[in-house]
C-alpha cells in the first residue's frame, strides 16, 4: 500500500459526497513541501463548495501570482460541504489546505475572496473550523492574519469584526509589500497589532480595529475615523494599471470534478464603459482596461496546452464592447477546429456579428439567445440607463429567428427606482412582441424546431453601494411578491401567453441580501448569533433560514426597513463613505438626479461624464471619444 | 491506429471516481499533445474506451483504455509524454498498439483480480489459508444484492476462480464482464459472514491487481496481452 497524506481519515473520506473537494493533488496544483526558501504559507479561501470556488477567476489569479514567488506557498481552501462540516465538528478535525492538508491554523495568512453578501455565515464557518478565533480582537500571532477581499468589501463593515485587513481593490498589486512588512515585523519581533498598524498605511488596506464608528440615536452614523492619525480618513481602491502585462494564470488548477466553471477562462478586459445605474461591478471597476489582442491569443494557446480542456470563454463585464472582439474570436475558432477546443460565449449583444459567430459554435437548435433589458419599459430602461431599446431587441430577436433560434432568454429586474404598474406590464408586452415577430418573420413550413420559446425571468432590484441608487429605498417582500404575480398575470394576458415562460428569483434572500449590501457594524453580531445558531451555505435556498434571520435581527433591534426600505438622504454618511473606489460621491448624486429625470447618459466611449476614475490616467479615460448617445 | 494504455491508480487519487477519471484522461492526452482521434458530428469527442470502472476508495496496478491516434512518435515517446501530464497517483505502465479486429477495452474485459491488504497488519484474521479454502469449497455461495427496485438472491460462486490467502492478504481472480461482475466487497461481505466476523470495509485496502480478457483459446489474459509492442 502507498503511503499519503491526508487531512480526513479514509472512512470519513467514503462517507462525504464527493471526496474529491477534499484531497487536493489537482494537475498544476502547487506543492512545496519541504521547500526551504518559502517562508510564508498562505492560505487562499473561498468561502463556499469546491465547485464554485474553483470556477473563480480573481482566487486563480492571486494562487498564480502568490505561488510565483519562491518565499510564498499559497493553497487553497474552501467551505466544507455541510456533510463534512458536522463531521469536523464531531471529531474536532481542524480545517485544512488543500496541497499540503495542513491545519490553516498554522498558515501565516488567510485570504478570503467575498464575493457574495450571502456568504458572511461561511466566513464564520471556515474560521470556526480552522480554530482561528471569529472576533480579530481577540487573535494572537498564533493565528493567521486573515485577510478579506473581493466586490463585497465595498460595504466591509457588516463583517468588519471578523477580519484583520481588508484589501481594497485589485489584489495584484499590494500583495508584496504586504508580505514583506509581515516577514518585517516578525523578524523584528514586533506585536502582531503593529504589524497591523503599518499595514494601515499601506494603501488600500483597511484595518476596521483602528476605525471608529458612532451613531445618531436613529441608528445613522454621526462619526466614522481612524484613531490614530497616521492612518488614512479615505482608502483608495487599489488597481492594476497595465493589465497586459501583469499576472495571469497560465497553469490554472484543472479540478477532477465537474465544477461550475469547467473550462479555460480569458479575462478579456477589466471594467465596462457603459455605467448602467443598478450595477455596481460597473462603478467598481473603472475605468475599462482592454488586454492586447496579441497577449490574449498567446494566453488562450498556452492555457489550453496546459490544462487540456476542450473549452475556452471570455469573461469580462461587456464583451461586445471589446475593441479586438472580432479579431479574437475568429482566431479561436480557427484555432478550435483544428485542435477540437469549442468556445463558449459570454452573453454578447444580439447583433449580426454575434449571431455569425453563435452560429459557428453552437448548435443554433439547441442555443438560446439572451437579452437582458432589465426593465419592461424604455422610460424605465432611460432611468436605470441600460441602452438598449425596444427597437434593437426586436431587431436582433427578428434576425436571429430568421437564423434558426426558436429559444429567448430575457432578463429583467422589478423593484427599480420609480418602477410603476405600466413598466411591469411592459416586461409582458416586450415578450409578446418578440414572440410575435418570431410568427412574422419564420413562414410556418420553416418552423422545424418547433414555436418559438421564450423564458422571462425577473430578479428583485438590491440597492448597493457605489451606484447612483445607492440611496433608493429597496422594495419590501410583500411588494416584490406582489409585483411577479402582476408580472405573471401580465404575461397570462398576451396573445401568445403560451409561448411564454416567466420565473422568478426569491424574494426571501434579497431582502436580507439588501440588508447585508447597505448594512453598517451593528450586522456583526447578527451574523455572528445566527452563525452559532447554525445558519451556514446562506446563499443555498435549501439552508437559507429566512425566519431566523428576521428572528436575530429583532433581538438585536434591527430591522430591514432601516435597511431596505427607507430613503437615504445624500447628507447621510454612509457606512462605506470612507472608501474611495475611484467614482466620486459627486457623480453618483449627478447620475441618480438623471435617473430621476428619466435621462440616458453616455459610455465612456462617447462621452466622459467625468465619473472621478481618470485620475488613474489608464484605460478608456484616455481614448478619443465619438460623441452622441448609445 | 489503436492504442491500449494500462495505468496504475494509487493514494489520494483512489478517491476519484470513474466518470471523473475519464474525464481527467481526456485532459492529459491533450497536455500530453497525443494525435488522438476524435470522432465526427456537431460536438465530436475523442474515441475512448475504458474497461471495467473501478469503485471508489478501490486502488489499481491494472486499469486499461483504449484511444485511436491519427500518428505517433513511438511508444517510448507517447509513454513519457502521458507520464508528464499525469498526477502524483496515476501512473502509465504500459501502451501497446491494438490489431483492428481486438474488441475494444470495455467489450473485452472478462475477469479482474484483486489484492485485499489489511490497512493494519494486526488486524489480519489468524488461519486465513485454511478460511479461504473451505470458503471456495463451497458448492454456492449466495448473497441478497439489493437493487433499486429490489433485493435478489444470486450465487456468486461461478464467477470467483480463485480465492486464496497471499502473505499480504487474500488475492481474488473474479467474474468482471459487464453483464456478471462481482464487486470484490460484497463477496467479501459474504466471506466474513462465513467466518462469523465483522465486516469493516474502512479496516482493508483493496487493490486490483489486473484486468482480464481472454484469448483464442479461451484462457484468461491481461488486457495489455492482446496487444502488441509497437
Ligand atoms: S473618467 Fe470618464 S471615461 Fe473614465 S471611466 Fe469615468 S466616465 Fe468613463
Amino acid at each position: 500500500m502507498k503511503e499519503y497524506k491526508l487531512a480526513l481519515s479514509d472512512e470519513i473520506l467514503m462517507q462525504v459526497e464527493k471526496p474529491a473537494r477534499y484531497i487536493g493533488n489537482e494537475v498544476n496544483s502547487i506543492v512545496k513541501t519541504g521547500d526551504e526558501k518559502v517562508k510564508i504559507r498562505y492560505a487562499m479561501c473561498f468561502p463556499d463548495v469546491y465547485e464554485i470556488g474553483m470556477s473563480h477567476l480573481g482566487m486563480k489569479i492571486l494562487y498564480d501570482m502568490l505561488n510565483r514567488w519562491e518565499d510564498v506557498w499559497c493553497e487553497r481552501v474552501f467551505s466544507p460541504w455541510v456533510d463534512l462540516d458536522k463531521i469536523m465538528r464531531e471529531k474536532n478535525i481542524p480545517l485544512f489546505g488543500l496541497e499540503s492538508q495542513d491545519p490553516i491554523k498554522n498558515f501565516d495568512f488567510l485570504g478570503i475572496t467575498i464575493q457574495y453578501e450571502m456568504c458572511y455565515t461561511n466566513i464564520l464557518q471556515v474560521l470556526d473550523l480552522a480554530g482561528i478565533p471569529l472576533r480579530a480582537k481577540n487573535r494572537t500571532w498564533d493565528d493567521p492574519i486573515v485577510m478579506g477581499g473581493g466586490p463585497c468589501t465595498y460595504n466591509p463593515e457588516p463583517i468588519a469584526d471578523f477580519f484583520d485587513i481588508f484589501y481594497i481593490g485589485e489584489g495584484e498589486t499590494r500583495h508584496r509589500e504586504i508580505l514583506d512588512l509581515y516577514l518585517e515585523c516578525k523578524e523584528q519581533g514586533l506585536s502582531r497589532e503593529e504589524f497591523l498598524r503599518k499595514a494601515a498605511c499601506i494603501p488600500g488596506m483597511y484595518v476596521p480595529m483602528f476605525y471608529q464608528v458612532e451613531y445618531h440615536e436613529d441608528g445613522t452614523i454621526k462619526e466614522f475615523g481612524p484613531i490614530y492619525e497616521e492612518l488614512p480618513k479615505k482608502i483608495k481602491k487599489e488597481m492594476v494599471l497595465d493589465v497586459s502585462n501583469t499576472y495571469y494564470p497560465l497553469k490554472p488548477v484543472v479540478p477532477f470534478i465537474k465544477v461550475t466553471q469547467d473550462r479555460v477562462v480569458l479575462e478579456i478586459q477589466r471594467g465596462c464603459i457603459r455605467g448602467c445605474r443598478f450595477c455596481q461591478a460597473g462603478q467598481l471597476y473603472r475605468p475599462v482596461r482592454e488586454r492586447e489582442v496579441d497577449v490574449l491569443k498567446k494566453y488562450a494557446l498556452e492555457m489550453l496546452k496546459n490544462t487540456g480542456y476542450e473549452e475556452i470563454s471570455l469573461s469580462s463585464l461587456s464583451s461586445s464592447d471589446y475593441s479586438q472582439l472580432e479579431e479574437l474570436i475568429n482566431f479561436l475558432i480557427e484555432e478550435g477546429k483544428e485542435k477540437h477546443t469549442n468556445i463558449s460565449l459570454p452573453s454578447l449583444r444580439i447583433d449580426a456579428f454575434s449571431l455569425d459567430v453563435m452560429s459557428k459554435v453552437q448548435d443554433v437548435r439547441k442555443s438560446s439567445l439572451t437579452f437582458a433589458p432589465e426593465a419592461g419599459s424604455q422610460r424605465l430602461r432611460n432611468v436605470i440607463n441600460k441602452g438598449i431599446s425596444e427597437e434593437q431587441i426586436i431587431q436582433g430577436s427578428s434576425l436571429a429567428f430568421q437564423g434558426g433560434w426558436s429559444r429567448v432568454k430575457l432578463y429583467f429586474m422589478l423593484g427599480l427606482p420609480t418602477e410603476t404598474e405600466e413598466d411591469i406590464r411592459g416586461i409582458a408586452q416586450l415578450c409578446n412582441k418578440v414572440a410575435a415577430t418570431f410568427f412574422d418573420v419564420v413562414p410556418k413550413e420553416e418552423r422545424k424546431n418547433g414555436p418559438v420559446q421564450i423564458v422571462a425571468s425577473t430578479s428583485f432590484f438590491i440597492p448597493k453601494p457605489f451606484t447612483p441608487f445607492q440611496w433608493a429605498p429597496m422594495n419590501t417582500k410583500e411588494e416584490f411578491i406582489e409585483k411577479a404575480y402582476l408580472t405573471r398575470s401580465a404575461v397570462m394576458e398576451q396573445i401568445n401567453q403560451k409561448r411564454i415562460k416567466y420565473n422568478w428569483h426569491e424574494a426571501d434572500t434579497s431582502v436580507i441580501e439588501g440588508v447585508l449590501a447597505r448594512g453598517d457594524r451593528k450586522l456583526n453580531n447578527v451574523i455572528e448569533s445566527l452563525y452559532q445558531k447554525g445558519c451556514i451555505y446562506d446563499s443555498w435556498s435549501e439552508y437559507f433560514k429566512n425566519d431566523l434571520w428576521l428572528e436575530t435581527l429583532a433581538e438585536h433591534g434591527l430591522t430591514t426597513e432601516f435597511y431596505n426600505t427607507r430613503q437615504r438622504s445624500f447628507e447621510e454618511i454612509l457606512p462605506w463613505d470612507f472608501l474611495d473606489c475611484g467614482v466620486t460621491k459627486e457623480f453618483l448624486m449627478r447620475e441618480w438626479k438623471q435617473a430621476v429625470g428619466e435621462v440616458e447618459s453616455p459610455n465612456c466611449r462617447q462621452k466622459c461624464l467625468g465619473c472621478g476614475a481618470a485620475r488613474y490616467g489608464v484605460g478608456v479615460c484616455k481614448e478619443p471619444k465619438t460623441g452622441g448617445q448609445s | 491506429m489503436r492504442i491500449r494504455i494500462k495505468f496504475s491508480k494509487h493514494g489520494a487519487v483512489k478517491f476519484i471516481g470513474h466518470l471523473d477519471i475519464m474525464r481527467f484522461f481526456q485532459k492529459a492526452i491533450r497536455r500530453a499533445q497525443i494525435d488522438v482521434a476524435y470522432s465526427g458530428g456537431f460536438s465530436p469527442h475523442q474515441i475512448m474506451s475504458f474497461a471495467a470502472p473501478l469503485g471508489v476508495g478501490l486502488c489499481s496496478n491494472g486499469e486499461y483504455l483504449d484511444i485511436e491516434v491519427n500518428s505517433h512518435q513511438g511508444r517510448e515517446d507517447m509513454m513519457s509524454r502521458l507520464n508528464e501530464a499525469m498526477v502524483e497517483g496515476i501512473k502509465i505502465e504500459n501502451i501497446v498498439a491494438l490489431s483492428d479486429n481486438a474488441g475494444n477495452a470495455m467489450a473485452s474485459v472478462a475477469a479482474a483480480s484483486y489484492l485485499v491488504e489489511w490497512k493494519l497488519k494486526a488486524e489480519k484474521p489468524q488461519g486465513l489459508k485454511e478460511s479461504c479454502h473451505s470458503f471456495f469449497a463451497q458448492k454456492e455461495i449466495f448473497v441478497t444484492k439489493e437493487t433499486k427496485k429490489s433485493t435478489m438472491s444470486v450465487d456468486l460462486k461461478p464467477g470467483i476462480y480463485a480465492f486464496e490467502e497471499k502473505e499480504e492478504g487474500i488475492y481474488l481472480l473474479v467474474d468482471a464482464s459487464s453483464s456478471g461482475n462481482i464487486k470484490p466487497a460484497l463477496l467479501l461481505e459474504a466471506f466474513f459472514a462465513y467466518l462469523n466476523l465483522p465486516f469493516n470495509p474502512n479496516s482493508i485496502q483493496i487493490t486490483r491487481e489486473d484486468t482480464f480478457t481472454r484469448d483464442k483459446k479461451g484462457s484468461l489474459i491481461p488486457l495489455d496481452q492482446a496487444g502488441e509492442n509497437f
